[in-house]
């Protein structure tokens, strides 16, 4: 066998299958006696539901079954639950889910759903976070009080929009701004925005009248899908089998539970047959949640010599209509969200709030890629006004080994290494002397002028204190392994990651490692979430456990056969061999599923290892500071950027973007490689594009392709350099981090910054438009012109 | 009404309501899974199969008027057991990660590849105009057709 495979660029072990149109998707999968189901979504922003007339739409041949909201006693939600499966007594968004058809045919239930009459009273809406927590601001959920939640973790406000208030508090914030030299007060927004995966939401399911529930689904997280459904319906869980086949896309976006209910319930209704519903793609704008918008208002206390001596940070998040799953968000952003910085003094509250907007779910980053753009934004701007250079400012204040987080984590050797992160990129675009003044008037005059800027940025997997996972692995006849684990790979690759740490551990070659790709509660080792880029971690080293286990069982066998102690076993190439006398052997084959002497005696069995990992010694965070241990891994990286813009109508071009992340080990290069690129072109949408609009009354303007632009392949820059850093994580599998979701962050503050260094103009709410970048210029234009003047 | 296609050198006759589009054409009479939806538009490029040597998008053309036409999907791209060169580029340059928006692109590049066999950077770049991918980020999708006409031609 060649050497290790840790570090090896190995191909997607399911490419053949994806280029050749094998893989099955949901959207490709039909089921005997299948029906088709289409939704009907509410027209009004906020509105209150007086009657349904659904007697028409029944009567229409082809259809099975038509289901409202009232037909549904059931709650849903991950954290709090707050959802209902069809909106019930009102409607809080346009675009939510009203009522539903199941149908013989698409176009009967299409046609069913234009019979439905549904009369509303439209009631005050409200957008705006901020204006939400005033207090006569118009309820969204009255009943918010009487909500279940995961107590000791969350906070909600009854009587209030406040689904969940995160408090962190170190030091004093009061005596740190009296002891600044100078105190810088912003204000930074971030609109809401799509995941966009190319496959949209898709789901069959089958009540059985049995009483079982079978399940096929675009899911990241089958088991959480399965436990959701098992305490709303309450059916045990062992009567929900949920099955995940390949997903096209997800980032976030398919965690937690969506579309699935609701096809149970109308099969349930029409009698058992399986339910087919699948997300239009105007549907997936404006009915499936999205990413929370943010407004960000930052206070922050620096000394003469550039060290941040306070901070005073609040999050206001749009929410949406529910935050089933956006008060983690919240929270997340809470215990993370002064940045990769030692501050002494930091005062934060983080606001999850009910607006009438569709409303916010996980998206790659989970609020990180929201507050980040405050947070670098705003360092920046101190560096500057201050005098000093940007790259200086944030080494003097970066997280080091030794440094206390803002939650009181003690940051170690091994933690990760930001500063490196950022002297790397930093490095890579040549950042050092700046143009003077003239140099800068020269480029203004001839129209196009360039800049450089960076960023910085951390993440940790943000879950549940007990989050778990597992992973089986059983020997096949020929001595090759099924790997059996339940987070779903959605396009990351991190199966093939998975396979290669199997086959090393293993001592194997990586064809006999067979990843069983469909996911499946029934047969499936538990598994909470695949989110929060912890699956390389936890999974990894469910699969080293797993191995570990399997080969002490071959080994126990061999030992047997071989008369020799177990401990003076080795493995290598497929064989259990003594130590000292490698001829004396045992291949797998001979041992998978048991040995057999030439007498015929039998001994061991079939070999089925398994391996489980629990995040270890995380603590749930005071509810008055945020004190605690929430992070079971911190990965660190940094952008830089170099950019050209046109002055004259605010075009911006993207030069180069080089990346650097500090992933303690790169496990396959090809992979890591693809994270990061598909994560910085999907925060350059984030950053330039993409933004929902609405109108007044809070209609979705921007629901198709047409409206809502996403990068395409002109858009990209010439140059995406993707660059690893690696401070090995102790207890990471062979030492490597999650780096899923981190390319994607800072994206739009490193550009935002670059901005302000080549036409000196700042920007402080996302999209960066050419439209706002030619405003902006217009903007200093006038206020120079006036200066001038005053002067003159 | 009925409708005749060839696909993938398959003749499929069948009958089917005036509406139906050639990607339900394809899915759902002809049972060839492989092309895929993403907006059903036009806007998107996850549905475009190659139609009498052009790509097409699927699903903003009516079976009706396919009729008669020669189609190839992602499932015809291979030669028996061996992969297509793009095929094989795609999975070498790593253009595939959740591959939904795989076969679109790749029968774009396809029709390229059948018509030009030196194309530019901006040849490329025009063949994929449309054609969006949320995971790769399109740099490892544009290198791996590079790839493969330069491992094919050269
Ligand atoms: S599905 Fe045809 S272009 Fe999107
Ligand atoms: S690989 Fe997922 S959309 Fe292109």
């Amino acid at each position: 066998m060649s050497n290790s495979y840790i570090g090896k660029s190995i191909p997607r072990m399911e490419s053949f299958e994806k280029v050749t149109g094998i893989a099955k998707y949901v959207h490709d999968m039909a089921l005997p006696g299948m029906l088709y189901a289409k939704i009907l979504t509410s027209p009004h922003a906020h509105a209150r539901i007086v009657s349904i007339d659904k007697s028409e739409a029944e009567k229409l041949p082809g259809v099975k079954a038509v289901l409202v909201g009232s037909e549904l006693p059931y709650k849903l939600g991950l954290y709090l639950i707050d959802k209902d499966i069809l909106a019930k007594g009102k409607v809080r968004y346009q675009g939510e889910a009203v009522a539903a058809v199941a149908a013989e045919s698409e176009e009967i239930a299409r046609r069913a759903i234009e019979l439905i009459k549904v009369e509303y009273e439209p009631l005050t809406p409200v957008f705006d976070p901020v204006e939400a927590i005033q207090e006569d601001a118009p309820l969204v959920h009255e009943d918010l009080g009487s909500y279940d939640y995961m107590k000791g973790v969350f906070n909600p406000i009854a009587g209030t929009n406040i689904a969940n208030h995160f408090k962190l508090r170190k030091g004093d914030v009061e005596k740190g701004f009296k002891d600044s030299y100078r105190i810088f007060e912003n204000e930074y927004t971030m609109p809401q925005v799509n995941h966009v995966p190319l496959e949209t939401h898709a789901v069959i399911a089958e009540w059985t009248k049995s009483g079982r529930i079978n399940i096929y689904t675009s899911a990241q997280s089958p088991f959480a899908v399965r436990n959701l459904m098992s305490i709303a319906f309450k059916i045990p869980h062992s009567k929900i089998h949920v099955r995940v086949p390949y997903v096209g896309g997800g980032f976030g976006g398919k965690a937690g539970i969506h579309l699935e209910p609701l096809a149970a319930c109308l099969s349930k209704k029409a009698g058992g047959r399986p339910v087919k519903i699948v997300a239009s793609r105007e549907e997936e704008f404006n009915t499936i949640p999205s990413r929370q918008g943010l407004t960000a208002r930052i206070k922050t206390g620096v000394s003469e010599e550039g060290r941040v001596l306070a901070q005073e940070i609040v999050y206001y998040w749009d929410a949406g209509a529910y935050a089933d799953y956006g008060v983690n968000i919240g929270r997340a952003s809470g215990y993370s969200g002064a940045g990769p910085y030692e501050i002494e003094n930091v005062k934060l509250d983080s606001y999850t709030i009910y607006t009438n907007h569709p409303f916010g779910t996980a998206y790659r980053g989970f609020g990180h890629v929201e507050f980040f753009w405050a947070i670098e934004r705003q360092m920046d701007i101190i560096a500057r006004e201050l005098g000093i250079d940007p790259y200086e400012f944030r080494m003097k204040n970066l997280l080091k080994p030794g440094s206390i987080t803002i939650t009181g984590e003690k940051i170690r050797e091994n933690t990760g290494r930001v500063d490196k992160c950022l002297k790397t990129v930093v490095e890579a675009i040549e950042w050092g002397e700046q143009k003077t003044e003239e140099e800068k008037q020269e480029e203004f005059k001839k129209g196009k002028v360039t800049g450089k800027g960076f960023a910085v940025l951390h993440k940790a997997p943000a879950m549940p204190t007990f989050t778990s996972c597992s992973a089986i692995i059983k020997f096949n006849e020929d001595g090759s392994v099924n790997v059996v684990v339940s987070g779903v790979d959605y396009g990351q690759g991190t199966y093939t990651a998975l396979a290669q740490i199997a086959a090393e551990v293993l001592k194997m070659p990586i064809e006999k490692v067979h990843m069983v790709w469909e996911c499946d509660t029934d047969t499936g080792p538990y598994d909470w979430q695949t989110v929060a880029s912890r699956f390389t971690f936890m999974g990894g080293n469910a699969i080293i456990k797993a191995a570990h286990d399997a080969i002490d069982q071959m080994k126990e066998v061999a030992s047997a056969v071989l008369r020799a102690p177990k401990d003076e076993l080795e493995i290598g190439n497929e064989k259990i061999y003594v130590k000292h006398n490698p001829d004396e052997f045992l291949t797998y084959r001979e041992v998978a599923m048991g040995y057999t002497y030439p007498n015929g005696n039998s001994i061991g069995g079939p070999i089925i290892g398994r391996g489980k990992y629990i995040a270890q010694g995380l603590t749930n965070l005071d509810p008055e500071t945020g004190q605690g241990l929430p992070a079971l891994d911190w990965t660190y990286g940094a952008h830089a950027v170099e950019i050209e813009v046109d002055v004259r109508t605010g075009e911006l071009e993207l030069k180069k973007v080089v990346s650097a992340f500090d992933v303690g080990k790169v496990v396959n290069k090809l992979l890591c490689e693809g994270q990061v690129v598909g994560g910085v072109v999907q925060g350059i949408g984030t950053s330039l594009y993409e933004g929902f609009v609405y109108t007044p009354d809070g209609r979705l303007l921007t629901n198709s392709f047409t409206d809502y632009k996403i990068p395409t392949s002109k858009d990209i820059p010439d140059v995406v350099e993707p660059l690893f850093v690696e401070t090995p994580q102790l207890d990471g599998p062979f030492g490597a981090r999650g780096v899923a979701e981190h390319p994607m962050i800072s994206v739009h503050a490193a550009i935002g910054n670059a901005i302000y260094n080549a036409i000196g103009v700042d920007i402080m709410e996302l999209p960066i438009t050419s439209e706002r970048i030619w405003r902006a210029i217009k903007e200093k234009e006038r206020r120079d012109q006036r200066a001038k003047t005053l002067k003159g | 009404m009925k409708v005749k296609v060839v696909i993938n050198g398959i003749t499929f006759c069948e009958e089917i309501s005036p509406n139906t589009t050639l990607l339900e054409f394809i899915k759902e009479k002809a049972g060839l899974t492989g092309t895929k939806t993403g907006c059903e538009n036009g806007e998107c490029g996850a549905c475009t199969v190659i139609m009498n040597g052009k790509p097409v998008r699927s699903c903003i053309i009516l079976a009706a008027e396919a009729h008669g036409a020669i189609i190839t999907t992602v499932e015809g791209l291979a030669e028996k057991d061996k992969l297509h060169p793009l095929q094989q580029s795609f999975i070498r340059k790593g253009a595939v990660q959740c591959g939904f928006c795989t076969p679109g692109m790749l029968m774009a590049a396809k029709a390229l590849y059948d018509r030009n066999p030196a194309p530019s950077q901006k040849d490329i770049e025009e063949a994929l105009s449309g054609h969006l991918c949320r995971c790769t980020g399109y740099k490892p999708i544009k290198e791996a057709i590079e790839d493969a006409f330069n491992s094919h031609y050269n």
